[in-house]
């Protein structure tokens, strides 16, 4: 990495943790004390800041992709970036001990970059070879590191401290930052970052109708969805606790005895 | 907190009462899978919801899904532990009006809904349980299938769904937190408030015609 850039960047974190300080500061009478998210004050800034990047950028460049080009081909390119992540969500799923799906995953980029022209079709889904959904964070978990703090990343959004770890791993270990050419590099990371956001926008819709409190609504979404995701659709079921997401379960039998 | 004597009366009631109706009842499963099928056919193919028209859409789901969730259970739960301080008057505004935002909220989900392809798992439970999951997988391209599973308890009328988990996202827990956070700050009435402010500012002429 060149100095210059380096500098670029820390000049650029600086400006956005004072920004978020001084948000912080606003945003306290909204804390709420909850144990699972001690830097809520802060988390709330940073929320606003990237609602902010999201209405001026992502949402209008996410909306005119989805205007201009046709959605064949928007599959195309979908199809085309999960093929690539395949292949470190199979180096995932054997850290975690789950040998037959890393061969599942590592057999769907062999057929879907070969007889799926270079991944643009998602043959191998047709063939029965599930596609999976793995990280390093999801692997962290596996390995038993807790949650740790939320915390709310600059444009990446929801995290946890385990999850910030595994998305530093993602993306030094991520295939597109492997290929050759700083233009044609840059012009993929935009392409899928644009497609990623095409493909929320419903979903971010739907958030802004069903929330009372849109931060707290997308928090307790991330926990749970992550939680989910580390047993693979399969968590255990947590029978004390007097809060959070994940005691729902036992919860559920409580009140239903009420 | 009631006493243990109470709560095993109640749950006894509610056994004895789901038992008394189990003579004809459409299976959990069955049930989530016939709703499901009836609403995406008329999803792809009813030209006015095709055009966007969001009013059909909400009639649809009030007509065909509707009857089979128990809002004043997804209520209760949501509401956690401060459902037993609220009286019976607020109890009714509130399920009301979250039955309104979650309708809402459900219509847009489904007009989202692009000829993705369903996946109805079997029901693993005994032909004795009262409490069952149903698994449905929605099946997409480029992305792992989105698991939708339905919390369900057996009532006097048939199987009701107290619970939506997608993605492993539970709604109910996922607003127990927002809930909790409101009527901590403002009180029971203060959530009622606010429910029916956001109700009214999604749709300006339903929050009206339901009172």
């Amino acid at each position: 990495m060149k100095p210059t850039r380096h500098c670029g960047l820390i000049a650029r974190a600086r400006r956005l943790a004072a920004a978020a300080a001084l948000g912080a500061a606003a945003g306290c009478a909204t804390v709420n004390g909850d144990p699972r998210d001690p830097f809520e004050g802060f988390n709330r800034a940073v929320y606003t800041l990237n609602e902010g990047f999201d209405d001026v950028i992502g949402k209008p460049v996410a909306g005119g992709y989805r205007e201009i080009v046709p959605a064949p081909v928007r599959d195309w390119v979908r199809n085309f970036f999960a093929n690539i992540a395949d292949i470190f969500i199979g180096v995932n799923n054997l850290l975690q001990g789950k040998p037959v799906e890393a061969i599942q995953d590592w057999g769907r980029f062999a057929f879907n970059s070969t007889i799926g022209l270079f991944g643009i079709n998602d043959i191998a889904s047709d063939m029965e070879l599930e596609k999976h959904n793995e990280d390093f964070g999801q692997t962290f978990g596996r390995w038993g590191f807790g949650d740790g703090p939320y915390i709310v990343l600059p444009i990446l959004g929801s995290s946890t401290l385990r999850d910030t770890a595994g998305t530093v791993l993602d993306i030094i270990f991520d295939p597109v930052r492997q290929f050759k050419g700083k233009d044609a590099r840059y012009f993929l990371i935009g392409l899928r970052a644009t497609g990623q956001r095409a493909d929320l926008l419903a979903a971010s819709r739907i958030l802004e109708e069903a929330a009372l409190d849109k931060y707290v609504f997308q928090r307790d979404a991330y926990l749970q969805r992550r939680r989910s995701l580390i047993y693979d659709g399969e968590p255990p079921r947590e029978n004390h606790g007097s809060r959070g997401p994940a005691t729902a379960a036992s919860e559920i039998g409580d009140a239903k005895l009420r | 907190m009631r006493s243990c004597v109470e709560r095993l009366l109640a749950a006894l009631a509610l056994a004895g009462l789901a038992s008394a109706g189990s003579a004809q009842v459409t299976a959990p499963d069955v049930l989530v899978r016939t709703v499901t099928l009836e609403v995406v056919g008329i999803l792809s193919t009813d030209k006015e919801i095709q055009a966007g028209g969001r009013r059909k859409v909400i009639e649809l789901i009030e007509a065909k899904v509707l009857p089979h969730f128990n809002f004043a259970t997804m209520t209760a739960l949501a509401m956690g532990q401060n459902w037993n301080r609220a009286t019976a008057e607020q109890k009714k505004k509130l399920t009301e009006e979250f039955r309104l935002l979650l309708v809402r909220t459900y219509a847009s989900a489904i007009m989202a809904y692009r000829d993705q392809k369903f996946e109805f798992r079997p029901l693993r439970a005994k032909a004795t349980d009262t409490d069952v999951t149903v698994h449905v997988r929605v099946l997409q391209t480029g992305a792992q299938s989105i698991a939708i599973d339905y919390g369900m308890e057996k009532t006097a009328s048939g199987w009701k769904a107290y619970d939506v988990m997608v993605g492993g996202v539970s709604l109910v827990a996922n607003y127990r937190t927002e809930f909790n956070n409101v009527v901590r700050e403002k009180g029971v009435d203060g959530l009622i408030k606010d429910l029916h402010a956001k109700n009214r500012a999604l749709d300006p002429g339903a929050a009206e015609r339901t009172k």
